[in-house]
């Protein structure tokens, strides 16, 4: 508590854990690159230096505020000593600009660009680094890298991983994996979130869009899109919508204009998803066994269980994940000669995760040995695909999804944030779909705002012990009281990514913001003005199980192999 | 494949130090001191036993010069180029020695693992630059004949 002097207005302070955040709450946005508030304090890029009224200058990323403190965050020689970091900076820095695929949502380029710096002095004698490609998801490319360690700590602290590590020293300092092996060989799980956190180009999207554009231009090709729930409310940042707004109407028309034969709703197989996990739950409930069930929809944490915790790779559930349970459904239709009318059919799922790409190549998840997901990309890519196509996304009308696969209930919506799944279980363990009834359900504690929620619910004589845990480091704390017996569940959700889909590792980022509540709040309100929000209720769903899953339910929607994860 | 003893080796130092991420270095060292030089396979191996990601053991070895990946000869030489044994010359030492073993910039051992060519920023001995140092002990006022001289003489006593 207390007051600081800053730029000579007077500003109050709380709790706040050191002079960055009283300086940002007051409206001023100083620059930096290795600071993230949900991460530990780095103070490596100097770039939040301030001075205090005697000219000593230090970094208030590390400084703690301290009452009747004067400082000024924007004199002269602050700007100059900015302004030479950034160049510093610029002159180790593969500067392939027009070439990067980060151009234009670079935070070095933005910088630069802001703090009007027209000339590097400086020239690059670092060693060229061969690009990372061995990985389906990212692409790492350590000739952009500066250095600021965010996608080291995202990986530790955040995921709980430590892949990636700096290594070596001084001018020869690179952030790298154990003994320099390719990413795709290291315990890497393709959650992307050292994509999120990199400022620069140095770790990308591993782009599939020219895939999908080929596909597009054959005509003897059907393509047939699947659309995440966790999509919708983020693919309209980019075009300066408000964050979090529902923008599914949008995405199908642009889609359909770019060439899209069929665009679906993976809702609908979240819903089918839910059908046969909740199922699943209650088997293993009677029977006592392979409790507590884990979720299965999220490939970074399957590929994390598998990899750490092979102890628990029983309780992990069968069922295949949205993305494959829908693959599986719309091949299977296209088998039939009536449906495909002589045309090839390409599945294209759209994603806001970097692991589906991997997922999608799990042999696991094919059905009579074909791959039934064919492209994965992710929403960000998508959104490039709608610039490339010359369309803005505000002006377009919203359209429906086409029929038969294109309608999910708001319980297969919420899927994409944490406790969503769970959410959707305890809608599909509920006995009618009264307003209140819903209500309680999203008030049990599955809603929550915390990292590991645990909660418990009556279902039927018994009591049920649920927990939800998003982001694979606090996952890991779970799965390690679990394993020291501290705890007991009957069921546990894990989304990889803090926060859940909304935040995967392939969504969009947008500079200085953490649109994380704003896309929660935006699939919450998607859900709210769904009528049918219980799978069960899914006329579609119903349709299936009386038609093509009537005998085919196991084979389409689990996984047959649970060995293999890569 | 590392042989069984060198694992034994570990657990014997992970035993002394500790099964806790703090006793990394101290692992590594002592591993280094036994085998003289550290195999990539046992750092992967402490790593998981104390509870360090790879990665970040790797990090810590690459950090410091003084742990090695690849085995050391029976002879490890280190020539001083710090400020007084460069104004001494000493880099004359180093190239008569790389001549002498057949070792340049990126190789460092010679083929029959006898010896071992670094170069080092100062031994702490400036008043005797340039000086060198075998197996912890130093040489004092090297010249590149009297060098050449001394690694023949050990290559003499060995064979």
């Amino acid at each position: 508590m207390g007051v600081m002097t800053i730029n000579g207005r007077r500003v109050a302070f709380t709790d706040e854990k050191n002079v960055l955040s009283v300086i940002r709450k007051a409206g001023i946005n100083i620059p930096t690159l290795c600071y993230l508030s949900e991460m530990s304090t780095f103070g490596a890029c100097r770039l939040c230096m301030v001075e205090d009224e005697r000219g000593k200058m230090f970094a208030s990323c590390s400084e703690v505020p301290r009452d009747g403190m004067t400082i000024y965050t924007n004199t002269v020689r602050l700007q100059k000593y900015r302004k030479m970091i950034i160049q510093l900076l610029l002159g180790s820095h593969n500067r392939d600009c027009t070439t990067c695929a980060q151009s234009g949502d670079c935070r070095l380029q933005d910088l630069a660009h802001k703090m009007n710096i027209t000339s590097v002095p400086y020239h690059d004698t670092r060693d060229v680094h061969p690009i990372d490609t061995s990985s389906p998801s990212i692409v790492r490319n350590m000739n952009k890298c500066i250095l600021c360690g965010d996608c080291v700590r995202a990986c530790s602290e955040l995921q709980g991983l430590g892949v990636l590590e700096f290594t070596r020293r001084g001018a020869d300092a690179l952030v790298s994996t154990a003994f320099d092996r390719p990413i795709a060989q290291t315990s890497c799980v393709n959650c992307g979130q050292c994509r999120v956190y990199c400022p620069t180009g140095a770790i990308t999207i591993h782009s599939n869009v020219d895939e999908v554009w080929e596909a597009i231009g054959d005509p003897t090709v059907r393509v047939v899109a699947e659309i995440a729930p966790a999509v919708r409310v983020a693919v309209g940042d980019a075009f300066g919508m408000k964050d979090g707004a529902g923008v599914m109407g949008m995405i199908v028309n642009a889609m359909h204009r770019m060439g899209f034969d069929e665009v679906y709703d993976v809702t609908l197989s979240a819903d089918l998803t839910i059908m046969e996990e909740a199922q699943e739950f209650l088997e293993r409930l009677s029977e006592n066994r392979n409790l507590p069930l884990m979720t299965s929809c999220c490939p970074a944490w399957v590929k994390f269980c598998h990899d750490q915790y092979p102890e628990f790779e029983q309780n992990v559930s069968t069922c295949r994940s949205p993305q494959g349970m829908m693959s599986a459904v719309l091949k299977e239709y296209y088998r039939d000669p009536e449906n495909s009318q002589g045309k090839k059919t390409v599945v294209v799922s759209v994603m806001p995760c970097t692991a589906k790409k991997m997922e999608i190549r799990w042999k696991r998840n094919y059905t009579r040995g074909q791959q039934d997901t064919d492209i994965a990309i992710t929403s960000t890519e998508l959104i490039n695909m709608i610039r490339d196509f010359g369309l803005e996304l505000g002006d377009l009308d919203p359209e429906a999804c086409d029929m038969p696969f294109g309608l999910g209930s708001g319980g297969g919506v919420i899927f994409g944030t944490s406790g969503g799944v769970t959410e959707a279980v305890l809608r599909r363990l509920a006995p009618n779909h009264s307003k209140q009834l819903m209500d309680n359900i999203a008030d049990c504690g599955v809603r929550e705002k915390k990292w590991i929620r645990e909660f418990t619910v009556s279902y039927k004589d018994r009591d049920l012990r649920i927990c939800v845990v998003s982001g694979l480091g606090n996952a890991r704390v779970v799965l390690d009281r679990l394993k020291a017996g501290e705890v007991q569940y009957d069921l546990i959700e894990v989304m990889a990514c803090r926060g859940g889909c909304v935040m995967g590792g392939g969504q969009p980022v947008i500079l200085g913001r953490t649109p994380r509540d704003a896309r929660t709040a935006g699939l919450y309100r998607i859900d709210n003005n769904e009528s049918v929000r219980k799978c069960d209720e899914n006329p579609l769903v119903q349709n299936l199980y009386k038609g093509m899953l009537k005998d085919k339910a196991h084979e389409l929607l689990h996984v047959h192999a649970a060995d293999e994860t890569r | 494949m590392l042989e069984q003893s060198c694992y034994d080796l570990a657990d014997r130092c992970i035993a002394k130090h500790g099964a806790k991420p703090s006793s990394l270095i101290p692992v590594m060292e002592d591993i280094q001191d036994e085998l003289r030089y550290l195999p990539g396979e046992l750092l992967s191996y402490v790593a998981e036993k104390i509870g360090v990601s790879e990665a970040e053991a790797y990090g810590v070895a690459t950090f410091y010069e003084n742990f090695s990946f690849e085995p050391k000869g029976k002879f490890e030489i280190k020539c001083c180029d710090g400020t007084a044994c460069h104004v001494k010359k000493g880099i004359a030492v180093i190239e008569a020695l790389q001549k002498e073993l057949g070792l340049g910039k990126d190789k460092h051992t010679t083929d029959d693992m006898l010896f071992t060519l670094e170069t080092v920023s100062c031994l702490g001995a400036c008043g005797l630059a340039p000086t060198m140092m075998v197996n912890g002990k130093v040489h004092p006022r090297m010249t590149p004949d009297s060098a050449v001289a001394l690694v023949r003489e050990l290559r003499g006593e060995e064979s």
